[in-house]
């Protein structure tokens, strides 16, 4: 048994979890500061991969960062490689996980109550400490759900991964598309397999967010 | 102690136009909601930024646009409370005050502050609430700790009662204006409530639509308050145009009335005001006749309307204020005001 695109598909998701957390956050608090119109735009540009299909995605990655593109030749001088290469599914994930961190984020840093950082600014307080300790703390709901999403629609990212990637075993194999390929191959136990640790995972992830939901609810009652 | 603020700011339609000056005490700004107040504290805290204009604060200039000085908030050492707190709520009331004492770098002065910031705001034992588990009261006494221990030069009230139940107001008032003389320093506190005004503020400036109309001694405001618009918005319910007949003698057409005062009319009045408690059945100077128009019973007091005989029918009826026992079973027919309480307002 290769478990392989198990600890693939897992350091992919979180990667892009990570870099998406903190893309999205960036992206997020300086939209919310940003006055309508340019908001408006901004959010239609950055939103655009959620309603795409992930294959259109895969698409445009590949008229950016393949081999005979611009872009792509500009990095193969350094040696980087986005096509073909298991840290070219981070790429595929974190484009497509983006929106949902971002969305979700700017959404509750724009439900903060506005006086907390004009209050903690008044006391002297640098705008990074405001942000970290005031700004974060009363948006952590909205951010953490952000966060799960993200994890989780990285993880079972299909389209953009397998057109940027493709499915090379003990490469470029994630969960997602080694189902794929087995069930092609007629390999229908070995689909099921693949398919039951998934949704294993997805089971603890789910499981987690409520855990620290309630966790949460807790800390606020008493 | 002082501070100076002479500042314009547009936004949209409305223009705010803010000077003042106040030295020592508590200065309040009373004027409708809407009318520009808290947005004068905003620029002065430095969350707005003015168009133009100048504020100096104890000669230190904190926005000057013409030599484009603009000081962050952060340093412009002026304390804010907020109409609804802005108490930090993932942190607990010692954090909460804890967040306005990082100044002080040795560890036990601080805590020893803490301790005495907690004590004199009489929040022992709620150290480890967090703000949705207290009342408003002591919502509000842990903000103006915050703001305590960081010692702000100015210290600005946004509307400070709004947001408490009006059967706590009156002993919360009492208590803040001790704070606030302990304070010892210039104190801004925006108000709509002319009582609460006439309490806590030595000065007071009317505002009205974005414009500082006038700056007075709180005492002096209400005894003449000199303009329309002062007049209504300390609370006096009969106001009506006027034009001099005398040296000391008003026609008031829409009453039908003449009225005499204790003061020289000046040519420019254009209307004149009479307070809803100053009606009196026994005073003989300003009397006439009146014809009951309802009431409403308050606990201790009765607001009654009437019209005087002579009053022009498409006008509103006036308003007398007294207390049940001075009502009597009768309705009087006739009542009179000394003519030191007719108040004389320009435009």
């Amino acid at each position: 048994m290769d478990w392989y695109p198990l600890w693939n598909s897992l350091r992919i998701a979180a990667i892009s979890s990570i870099l998406v957390f903190f893309l999205g956050i960036f992206c997020a608090y300086y939209a919310s500061k940003l006055p309508r119109l340019i908001k408006g735009i901004l959010d239609v540009a950055l939103t655009l991969p959620m309603v795409l299909p992930p294959t259109v995605c895969g698409y445009f990655l590949l008229l950016v960062f393949g081999v005979k593109r611009p872009v792509g030749q500009f990095l193969m001088q350094y040696g980087i490689k986005f096509v073909m290469t298991w840290y070219g599914g981070v790429l595929a994930a974190s484009v497509v996980a983006f929106p949902l961190m971002y969305r979700t984020a700017r959404g509750a840093f724009e439900a903060v109550d506005k006086n907390l950082g004009y209050s903690a600014q008044t006391l002297g307080r640098s705008n990074i400490w405001i942000f970290w300790r005031v700004r974060m703390p009363a948006c952590r709901q909205g951010i953490s759900a952000g966060c799960v999403l993200a994890f989780a629609r990285a993880l079972g990212e299909y389209g953009a991964t397998s057109m940027l990637i493709g499915y090379t075993p003990g490469r470029t194999a994630t969960i997602s598309t080694t189902v794929y390929q087995l069930w092609r191959t007629n390999d229908e136990q070995g689909a099921m397999m693949w398919v039951m640790v998934n949704m294993a995972i997805s089971a603890v992830v789910l499981l987690t967010v409520n855990l620290l939901e309630e966790r949460q609810k807790k800390a606020v009652k008493s | 102690m002082s501070l100076h603020v002479d500042i314009r700011k547009r936004l949209g339609s409305f223009v705010l136009e803010s000077a003042f000056e106040q030295d020592g005490g508590v200065l309040g700004l009373l004027g409708a909601s809407g009318c520009g107040k808290s947005m004068t504290l905003k620029c002065i805290a430095g969350i707005e930024k003015p168009d133009e204009g100048r504020i100096v604060l104890d000669g230190r200039v904190l926005y000057d646009s013409a030599a484009r000085v603009n000081l962050p908030p952060q340093q412009r050492q002026v304390g804010y409370l907020f109409q609804n707190y802005a108490l930090f709520p993932n942190m607990t009331v010692r954090q909460n005050i804890a967040v306005g004492l990082y100044k002080e770098k040795d560890r036990r002065k601080r805590e020893r502050e803490l301790e005495d910031a907690i004590h004199l705001f009489q929040l022992d034992g709620l150290e480890n609430h967090r703000p949705h588990q207290l009342s408003g009261g002591q919502q509000q006494r842990v903000a103006l700790a915050r703001i305590w221990v960081n010692r702000p030069q100015l210290l600005m009230l946004d509307e400070p009662f709004s947001a408490l139940d009006s059967h706590l107001r009156l002993r919360l008032q009492m208590e803040l204006k001790e704070r606030l003389s302990a304070f010892g320093r210039d104190v801004l506190m925006v108000t709509h409530s002319r009582d609460e005004a006439y309490h806590m503020c030595g000065r007071i400036a009317v505002m009205e639509s974005g414009k500082i109309k006038i700056v007075k001694e709180t005492k002096e405001l209400f005894a003449d308050p000199e303009s329309i618009c002062a007049a209504s918005i300390t609370g006096c319910k009969n106001i009506a145009s006027a034009r001099k007949i005398g040296e000391y003698e008003v026609e008031v057409p829409d009453w039908g009335i003449r009225l005499t005062t204790a003061k020289p009319v000046r040519d420019d009045v254009t209307a004149v005001g009479i307070r809803a408690h100053y009606f009196n059945t026994k005073t003989l100077q300003n009397r006439a006749d009146v014809v009951y128009a309802g009431e409403m019973e308050e606990p201790f007091e009765v607001s009654v309307r009437f019209r005087w005989v002579g009053q022009r029918a498409d006008t509103e009826p006036l308003l007398w204020r007294v207390s049940k026992e001075k009502r009597g079973q009768q309705f009087p027919t006739a009542l009179g005001v000394a003519p030191v309480n007719i108040l004389l307002l320009h435009a």
